[in-house]
């Protein structure tokens, strides 16, 4: 038997960590309880976060900045009007996270402290230049996303430390925001890659400003700069979406899993961008 | 073992378990609410749906402590005494119901979405029933159960 322990305030999360060093930090669950039925760890308590009301807050208070909390569930993020409106890149990748159940249940500060390549709201806070941040009973420090993200499981939370929240800055207008992964099957299947893509355009419809994040392709979520700067100053037609998703392939590092091999993997991370020629038209 | 206090089905409850009891077993083991299925245990299935707060939740990954002070409906709590709930009948009348074992939590997965919204069209309903997974039926008929239980709208599409 583990006790557990809900915290309705940061104050009394900080002192329950101080008293059970080794506790496990519990949000949703849906990663931590299926583990620990897995055999895989053995702490000896569990703190859960979801009655600590400030975590769980979506908010735009600091100018400039869309503040969303940890302990936000999934299913909150997606109907919240604040996402709808400014992030949809986010949504997009929310819809596809799990079932209705298991986005009830998952959160934010969850699915990005599993730290898994296949994390679907990963590669949209890439693209989105999202920083998280960190607190400690002492201290708060804000990090961006490849920072944090360290490896598979693992990010640079320090003992005592845990997610605040994610904070994303004022975006450029976007005249795309796309979100794609490829499963096993169409639906409720954990990527096998994914593409989140975010494209400014001009007048004339030459590519401004791009940003492309993958999934699932390499230890952590990645950017490709050199496949973001092959689009830039041309249209989106299949010959610069061709020579981007050449420089991409050959920036990944997939590896083979039970889902698929890294050739495939490969192949498909490119062939992913090829889409937007559609979206862009 | 500790003291944990919640809305049972409509009534105050006081139970003592271990904190880490999962709620799917403290459910159906201490408390014999066996309507409330286990199948995988791991999140996929959603045959262990209950509705916390209102809000359809996975049993087998909720911990007994998660409990105070909340509210929890199982299926047993669902009918009421005018008799069977709008949505358990409408499963009955379309023939919704096979071996029975992923009803409860399609039920509830369903009173929770026509509770959210009246009128769902089909592709609504399929979407809200995703985590919810039938071996039997094929789920054609569920969704007919929930559209009739929605009653006539705009949107049968
Ligand atoms: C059936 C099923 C389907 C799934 N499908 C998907 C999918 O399609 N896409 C996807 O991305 N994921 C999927 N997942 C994985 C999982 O649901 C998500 O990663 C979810 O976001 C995890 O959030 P949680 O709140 O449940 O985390 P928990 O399980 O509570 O926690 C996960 C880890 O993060 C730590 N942690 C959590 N919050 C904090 C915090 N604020 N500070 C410090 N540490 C913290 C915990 O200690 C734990 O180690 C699926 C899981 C299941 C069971
Ligand atoms: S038993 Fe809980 S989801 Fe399958
Ligand atoms: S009726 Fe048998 S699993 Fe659905």
């Amino acid at each position: 038997m583990r006790p557990v322990h809900l915290p309705s305030s940061l104050a009394e999360l900080w002192d329950l960590m101080a008293a059970h060093p080794g506790a496990a930090l519990l949000a949703g669950g849906s990663d931590l309880l299926v583990r620990l039925r897995q055999g895989l760890g053995d702490p000896p308590a569990l703190i859960g976060l979801e009655r600590i009301v400030e975590l769980g807050r979506v908010q735009a208070q600091e100018p400039g900045w869309l503040f969303l909390g940890a302990m936000a569930t999934h299913s909150l993020l997606l109907e919240h009007p604040l996402v709808r409106e400014h992030l949809p890149i986010l949504r997009q990748a929310l819809a596809v996270l799990g079932s209705p159940l298991i986005r009830n249940q998952g959160t934010l500060g969850g699915n990005l402290c599993t730290a898994s390549p296949a994390g679907d709201t990963l590669a949209p806070l890439y693209a989105l230049e999202a920083q998280v941040e960190v607190r400690s009973a002492s201290a708060s420090r804000r990090l961006g996303m490849g920072d944090f993200i360290l490896g598979p499981g693992r990010t640079a939370l320090k003992p005592g430390e845990v997610l605040y929240g994610v904070w994303v800055p004022q975006q450029p207008a976007w005249s795309i925001a796309h979100f794609e992964k490829v499963g096993r099957r169409q639906a409720l299947a954990i990527a096998v890659v994914s593409l989140a893509a975010l494209i400014a355009r001009d007048e004339s419809g030459l590519v401004t400003r791009a940003r492309l994040a993958w999934g699932s392709v390499g230890p952590t979520v990645l950017r490709v700069p050199a496949a973001e700067e092959a689009l830039l100053g041309r249209p989106l037609d299949d010959a610069s979406l061709q020579a981007a998703a050449q420089l991409a392939r050959q920036a990944l590092s997939p590896i083979d899993d039970g889902r698929a091999s890294a050739a495939y993997r490969r192949q498909v991370a490119g062939n992913l961008l090829l889409r937007l020629a559609r979206r862009g038209s | 073992m500790v003291k944990i206090e919640f809305i049972l089905n409509g009534r105050p409850k006081v139970v003592d378990a271990a904190p880490d009891r999962r709620v799917v077993d403290l459910l159906r083991q201490d408390l014999g609410l066996t309507g409330v299925k286990e199948a995988c245990g791991a999140g996929e299935c959603g045959a262990c749906t209950i509705l916390l707060d209102g809000l359809p939740r996975l049993s087998c990954l909720l911990l007994a402590a998660q409990l105070q002070g909340r509210q929890v409906l199982t299926i047993e709590g669902l009918a009421s005494a005018q008799g069977p709930h709008p949505v358990q009948a409408a499963f009955a009348q379309a023939g919704a119901v096979q071996c029975g074992f992923c009803t409860p939590g399609m039920v509830l997965s369903s009173v929770a979405l026509l509770e959210r919204q009246a009128r769902p069209s089909r592709q609504e309903i399929r979407q809200a029933l995703a985590g919810n997974l039938c071996r039997c039926t094929g789920y054609h008929k569920i969704v007919d159960a929930v559209a009739l239980a929605a009653g006539p709208g705009e949107d049968q599409a």
